[in-house]
C-alpha cells in the first residue's frame, strides 16, 4: 500500500512538475526582459546573447528537461529574487510554515473534536456547536486575521501585527486566524461520528454491564468516533496549506506561502518551480500519513 | 429552517447587487481625496475608504461581483463535473479510474498556491481577455471552476453508479431504450438533489476563493468594486482606519454561510 502510495505521489509530483514548468513559461516576461527594463543600456545583441548563454532561447520542452536533470541531480539553481540558492531559500521557509500548520492543526483538531464531542454527549450545547461551526466554515480566513489584527496589535497593542521578530508572540495571531478556520470539519464530523457511535449496539452492552457514563463516552464511542476525525485531516491538508498561504501572506511571515507568491510575482521561475513542488509534494505526504495513521487505529480497513 | 435562512440571506445578497447602481447619489468609483477615510455619516453611512469613495455603494457593487463570480464558476463546475461523474460511473473502468484519480490528485493539492500560478498567468497566451471587470470576472470563474468541478463530480459519480444499479435501470435498457435516453431522461433527474448540494458549497468556496485571490491582488482588478480587493486596500490602512476593514468581511461572511446553510438545508 505504501509503495503504492508513494509511487502515485512520484508520479503525480513528475506531471506537476512539467505542468507547472509550462504554466510559468506562459506567464509573461522572461528574465532577459526584466533586465532590459531594469538597464536600457543592454542592447538586442546583449539580450540575444544572454538569452542563449541561459538557453532561453530553446524551446519550453527542452527547457524542461534542461531544469528537471539538473534538479535531479541537486542543483535547482538560484533564485533570482533574493540572489541565493534557492535550495538554502526553501529549508528555512519550509520550517516557518510547518510550524504554523502543526500548531493551527493540532488546535483546530483537539478544539474541533471537543466540540463535537461536546454538542454529541450534550444536545443542548448542540445548536451553538453547530453555530460556531458553521461561522468558522464561512468566515474568510484572511479578514478573520485583520480583525485579530485591529483588536489585539492596534487597539490592545498586545500582540505584534505580523512579521517573524518576536518569537512565539508572533506566532499567536496566525495560528488563531489558521486554526479557527480549519476548526468548522472537524467540529461537524466529531459531532456526526459521535453521535452514530454512541447509538452502536456494543455501547448499550457496555451500558448494561454497568459502565459509567464517561467511561461509555471516552472509552467504547470516542475511539470509534476517532477515525472518521483522523480521515478528514487527510482530505483537508491541501486546503489547510491553502490557508497557511494566505496566512502568511497576511501577517508578513516568511514561509512557504509567502515565498511562492513573492517568487510568482517577481518572475522568479527557478525558486517558484520547486517551492511549489516542495508544497504539493509535503500535502500529499501529510495525506498519506494520515492514511496510514488511520489504518493503524482502525483494523476494519487493514 | 436552514434552507429558509440561507435562502433569504442569499436573497438580501441578491438584492443588493440587484440594486446597486440605482442607490445613492454618489459615484462608487471616484475618488475624493479630500474626503479619505470619513466617519460614517448621513452622506456616507459606512464611511469611506482609502480614495473616499463611499464604502456602502462599493460593497453593494462588491456583492454584484462576488455573485457572478460564484455563480459563474459554480455553473461551469456543475456541467462539468456532473458530465464527469456521470461518464464515470456509465463508462466504469478505464474513464472511471482516469477521471476519479484525475480528481483525487486535485484535490489532494494546495489549490491557493496553484490558483495563484494560474491568475498570474498571461491570460491572452490561453485566449482569455485581460483588463476590464467582465474579463476580470471571466478569467477567475474559469479558474475556479477548474478546481471546483471535483466536489460535484464526486457526488455526481456515487449518487449515478447507485442510480445506475436500480432495476429500472435495466428494465428500460431490455425494453430498448437508447443509452443517451437512459442517461439524460431516467439517471440524470435522480443526480439533481445531490448535484444541487455539492453546487451550493461550490457557489460558497468560489465567492471564497475570489476573495482570496482578490486580496493577493490577483483576482478583480481596481478600480472595480470586490469584497476582496476592498480587503487588500483596507489592510494596508487598518493602522488608521480599522473599521473599513469590518464591512466587506461581514458582507463574505453572510454570503459564504448563507450557501452553507442553503447546502445544508437541501441535504435533508
Amino acid at each position: 500500500m505504501i509503495a503504492a502510495r508513494l509511487a502515485q505521489i512520484a508520479i503525480t509530483t513528475v506531471a506537476l512538475s512539467f505542468i507547472f514548468f509550462m504554466l510559468i513559461g506562459l506567464m509573461p516576461g522572461d528574465p532577459i526582459d526584466l533586465a532590459i527594463a531594469g538597464d536600457p543600456r543592454l542592447t538586442a545583441e546583449d539580450a540575444a546573447r544572454l538569452r542563449a548563454l541561459h538557453g532561453l532561447d530553446q524551446p519550453l520542452l527542452s527547457r524542461y528537461f534542461a531544469w528537471a536533470a539538473a534538479v535531479l541531480s541537486g542543483n535547482p539553481g538560484f533564485s533570482r529574487l533574493f540572489a541565493q540558492p534557492v535550495a538554502a531559500l526553501i529549508g528555512p521557509a519550509l520550517l516557518s510554515t510547518l510550524t504554523l500548520l502543526g500548531f493551527a492543526l493540532g488546535i483546530a483538531v483537539v478544539l474541533g473534536t471537543a466540540l463535537g464531542v461536546l454538542a454529541a454527549l450534550r444536545p443542548r450545547a448542540a445548536p451553538a456547536v453547530q453555530t460556531l461551526a458553521l461561522l468558522a466554515q464561512s468566515v474568510p480566513g484572511f479578514w478573520l486575521g485583520i480583525m485579530l489584527i485591529v483588536v489585539f496589535a492596534v487597539w490592545l497593542g498586545w500582540l505584534p501585527a505580523g512579521g517573524a521578530e518576536g518569537g512565539w508572540r508572533a506566532l499567536i495571531l496566525p495560528v488563531a486566524t489558521l486554526a479557527f478556520a480549519n476548526l468548522a470539519g472537524y467540529a461537524r464530523h466529531a459531532a456526526s461520528a459521535m453521535a452514530g457511535a454512541l447509538h452502536d449496539p456494543w455501547i448499550r452492552s457496555a451500558r448494561a454491564r454497568g459502565a459509567s457514563e464517561s467511561r461509555i463516552a471516552w472509552r467504547h464511542a470516542f475511539p470509534n468516533a476517532a477515525v472518521p476525525v483522523i480521515t478528514l485531516i487527510g482530505l483537508d491538508a491541501g486546503a489547510l496549506v491553502s490557508g497557511a498561504v494566505i496566512t502568511e501572506a497576511l501577517f508578513a511571515r516568511p514561509g512557504m506561502g509567502k515565498l511562492i507568491f513573492d517568487a510568482i510575482m517577481g518572475n522568479d521561475s527557478n525558486l517558484a518551480l520547486l517551492a511549489l513542488l516542495v508544497v504539493a509534494v509535503v500535502t500529499m505526504l501529510g495525506s498519506l500519513g494520515a492514511d496510514l495513521a488511520q489504518r493503524a487505529l482502525d483494523p476494519r480497513i487493514r | 429552517m436552514k434552507l429558509r435562512i440561507g435562502l433569504s440571506l442569499l436573497a438580501l445578497v441578491a438584492l443588493a447587487a440587484i440594486l446597486a447602481p440605482w442607490v445613492g447619489s454618489h459615484d462608487p468609483f471616484a475618488p475624493d481625496l479630500f474626503n479619505r477615510y470619513a466617519p460614517p455619516s448621513a452622506a456616507h453611512p459606512l464611511g469611506t475608504d482609502d480614495l473616499g469613495r463611499d464604502v456602502a455603494l462599493r460593497l453593494l457593487h462588491g456583492a454584484r461581483v462576488s455573485l457572478a463570480v460564484g455563480l459563474g464558476a459554480a455553473l461551469m463546475a456543475m456541467l462539468v463535473g456532473t458530465a464527469a461523474g456521470l461518464l464515470a460511473a456509465w463508462r466504469g473502468g478505464w474513464w472511471d479510474a482516469v477521471l476519479m484519480r484525475l480528481a483525487d490528485a486535485l484535490l489532494a493539492l494546495p489549490a491557493l498556491p496553484l490558483l495563484i500560478v494560474l491568475s498570474a498567468l498571461d491570460p491572452a497566451a490561453i485566449g482569455l481577455p485581460r483588463g476590464e471587470a467582465g474579463a476580470d470576472i471571466l478569467r477567475i470563474a474559469v479558474i475556479l471552476a477548474a478546481f471546483g468541478w471535483v466536489g460535484v463530480a464526486r457526488l455526481a459519480r456515487a449518487a449515478a453508479l447507485s442510480v445506475l444499479a436500480q432495476d429500472f435501470v435495466r428494465a428500460a435498457r431490455a425494453l430498448g431504450v437508447s443509452e443517451t435516453r437512459l442517461l439524460l431522461r431516467h439517471v440524470l433527474p435522480q443526480l439533481a438533489p445531490p448535484i444541487a448540494v455539492a453546487t451550493a458549497l461550490a457557489v460558497a468556496g468560489a465567492i471564497l476563493a475570489e476573495s482570496a485571490l482578490s486580496f493577493l491582488g490577483l483576482g478583480i482588478a481596481p478600480p472595480a468594486a470586490s469584497w476582496g480587493n476592498m480587503l487588500a486596500n483596507a489592510q494596508e490602512a487598518v493602522f488608521a482606519a480599522p473599521l473599513v476593514a469590518l464591512w466587506p468581511g461581514l458582507a463574505i461572511l453572510l454570503t459564504v454561510a448563507g450557501c452553507s446553510l442553503v447546502a445544508d438545508g437541501l441535504r435533508r
